[in-house]
């Protein structure tokens, strides 16, 4: 089940002739209770693909917003494990939307592969992006998640030339995360004209859809990033929306509901 | 022990020493870690890259650092001969230069426009700012906001240097955030920007790339301690923060297997409290700024903030092939606390008319008992890494002094 979920959610979206909504949010923040909130709200409202983060201390490909979700998850005594559970809750409720683990390599390796990738599967979770794993590295992490049926999804970015590509696809499920410009979380803002032909070549190799992410903050870009991309990811706008409704005392998972909405309403193909 | 005087294999070309190392980087990254790899390997084999390093480390760093025989601390030691290996007397004050001089130089080769570099002590900041000013290229030093209050001086000296100085206030605000934020530059400019990473960690090649440029200090001592007696010492000693200091004067010796190799971790408070720095004694393997290697970590897996009184100690983790060498057992690990290394640092100033830097002050704490442990007609050198001017303050504060700044 767990692969082809994602591959599920990116047919319903196709057939709908838009894109597939991918959101992110940090397992967590900004608080353990309305973490969960969020995700349900985020599913029920037109999320196809749902990015669970795993807090690392140290995330060296995030920017400030990603980084201080982090913090905040860690002293709210997140773990990895305690990450599982909150996937388990929401896959006790839903068991159509895709959901993914995105994070660091070391809490992972300090759990123990094998361990994790079983705990993973029991959780309902269908993918995992480890983003400081990269295909040198990440053999031991691919046979434990194989084994569960678990698709390892990794990145191709805007530096992954012709040569590299081959390698970087090579054994990816579910989708391929294109990172659309050289930068961290949240950092610059996409230039779709740019990297058109780059996402082209990447989707024709891997035979999987290709979402892209990073830099995507306003409808109008997931727009944009829509008419190229299979997949759009918003990763940093949201956890600083759900952020700003925690800190200014809101409904956190109405607004994140709103959100959801706004940006499945936006990320239509055009023709 | 492992097959002996087969220590050339390591890393081999993924990177790895046995378990440890690798390049564990954003993917971003990768065809960067991949060129810079090539680039450096086929300077190995260059002649004339060889020719303008040495150069530049006669000239301008001022190699060959000398081989001291410390003759009162020896005395009042009264065991083995101790002789200090004098890197604090290079050009900007440590044996950091030797490393930068390397990087910049093959940064040029590539055509990188732009150097940035994390400092935790500032020293590898100073060397760093040295090395462009000298060659003009821009640039940025990130450090952490902690460590720039209390290593003032050098934050002067970079930005003297032409060097921008960038506080670093994510996480804990010391080093291992700073190459946090060194990494994001360099991911969000990967094309015309060199990072000179300052210690013998981080992913493939710069482990194995820091020992080489530093390989000189344990080449000169091995050269120079024959010359004034005839002999292999018995033991080398260093401190060991990421290990650079270490692996420079270590990795000459690796396959003269008497040669004792040890290694001084900095134990801050104690290592039976949680304010201490060492990753091998205290730690458990684990992965962290783009190498496996001994991390302080807890049960999920997150760092663990390190502490020492020493900046350049004060880091979570160590580099690769030191965390190899404690496997296999090549190498031993001992501690010193900050009080250890103060109290060193006294003795040093007083016995031998040598301020150390509170790095360095570390593997003397530890010094009096490997030469006794030696005994009469042995011979240890130690690292002497870096100068103690850049501590004077904390050293004050430390003593209940006030000497202003």
């Amino acid at each position: 089940m767990p692969v082809s979920r994602i591959s599920n959610a990116f047919e319903k979206a196709k057939n709908e002739n838009r894109a597939a909504l991918v959101l992110y949010t940090m397992a967590g923040d900004p608080t353990p209770e309305i973490s969960q909130q969020v995700i349900d709200a985020l599913a029920k409202n037109g999320a196809d693909v749902l990015e669970l983060g795993f807090a690392f201390s140290d995330p060296m490909a995030d920017g400030p917003s990603i980084q201080k979700a982090a913090i905040r998850a860690l002293d709210n005594k997140m773990t990895l494990a305690k990450t599982l559970e909150i996937a388990k809750n929401f896959r006790a409720k839903n068991s159509q939307t895709a959901l993914v683990m995105m994070g660091y390599l070391n809490p992972i390796e300090s759990m123990g592969y094998d361990k994790f990738a079983k705990a993973a599967n029991e959780a309902g979770v269908d993918g995992m992006i480890v983003v400081d794993a990269p295909p040198e590295e990440d053999l031991e992490l691919r046979t434990a998640l194989d084994a569960q049926d678990i698709a390892l999804i990794r990145l191709a970015t805007p530096t992954t030339d012709a040569k590299r590509l081959p390698k970087v696809i090579e054994g990816v499920k579910g989708f391929v995360y294109y990172v659309s410009v050289a930068g961290v979380t949240g950092g610059k803002a996409i230039d779709t004209d740019a990297i058109k032909d780059k996402v082209a070549k990447v989707r024709d190799a891997a035979g999987l859809p290709v979402a892209i992410g990073f830099g995507i903050r306003s409808e109008q870009a997931a727009f944009d990033t829509a008419q190229l991309a299979d997949g759009v990811v918003i990763g940093a706008a949201l956890v600083d929306t759900v952020f700003e409704a925690f800190q200014n005392k809101q409904d956190c998972a109405k607004i994140a509901g709103e959100y959801a909405a706004k940006m499945h309403k936006a990320a239509i193909k055009e023709n | 022990m492992t097959q002996a005087n087969n220590w050339d294999q390591y890393p081999d070309a993924n990177g790895r020493f046995g378990h440890f190392g690798g390049r564990f980087v954003a993917e971003t990254l990768m065809p960067n870690i991949l060129a810079l790899n090539d680039a450096y390997e086929a300077t190995k084999k260059d002649a004339e890259f060889q020719k303008e390093l040495d150069g530049y480390l006669k000239h301008f760093v001022g190699r060959p650092s000398p081989l001291y025989f410390a003759e009162r601390l020896t005395e009042h030691y009264n065991g083995a001969k101790i002789y200090f290996k004098r890197e604090e007397l290079n050009h900007t004050g440590a044996h950091k230069i030797n490393n930068c001089m390397g990087q910049i130089l093959l940064a040029m080769r590539m055509g990188k426009t732009r150097i940035i570099a994390e400092t935790g002590a500032g020293q590898h900041g100073v060397a760093t700012a040295t090395v462009c000013a000298r060659f003009g290229l821009p640039c940025v030093v990130y450090m952490g906001a902690k460590d720039v209050e209390r290593q003032s001086p050098n934050v002067f000296r970079m930005r003297l240097l032409g060097a921008e100085v960038r506080p670093v206030n994510s996480g804990t605000a010391t080093l291992k955030d700073a190459m946090n934020e060194a990494l994001r530059d360099w991911v969000s400019n990967p094309d015309d920007t060199f990072y000179i990473i300052g210690t013998a960690a981080g992913p493939h090649p710069y482990p194995a790339m820091v020992r080489d440029f530093q390989s000189v200090i344990g080449k000169e001592t091995k050269v120079q301690l024959q010359e004034m007696e005839g002999r292999l010492p018995d033991a080398v000693v260093a401190c060991i923060g990421g290990g650079s200091n270490a692996l420079g004067i270590f990795h000459p010796f690796l396959a003269d297997e008497t040669v004792k190799l040890i290694g001084v971790e900095a134990a801050g408070e104690g290592l039976d409290t949680d304010k201490h720095a060492a990753a091998i004694r205290g730690g458990r393997p684990g992965v962290l700024h783009g190498n496996r290697t001994y991390l302080l970590q807890d049960a999920d897996g997150q760092i663990t903030d390190a502490h020492s009184i020493s900046a350049g100690l004060d880091y979570p983790g160590v580099g690769p092939e030191l965390s190899f060498l404690n496997d296999v057992k090549r190498a031993t690990y001992l501690s010193a606390t900050d009080n250890d290394a103060l109290e060193a640092f006294q003795l040093c100033a007083k016995l031998e008319g040598i301020l150390p830097a509170l790095e360095s002050a570390h593997a003397l704490a530890r010094i009096g008992e490997i030469a006794q442990d030696i005994g009469k007609g042995g011979i240890v050198v130690m690292n002497l890494s870096g100068r103690g001017d850049k501590d004077i303050f904390t050293i004050a504060k430390a003593l209940g002094s006030d000497i202003g700044g």
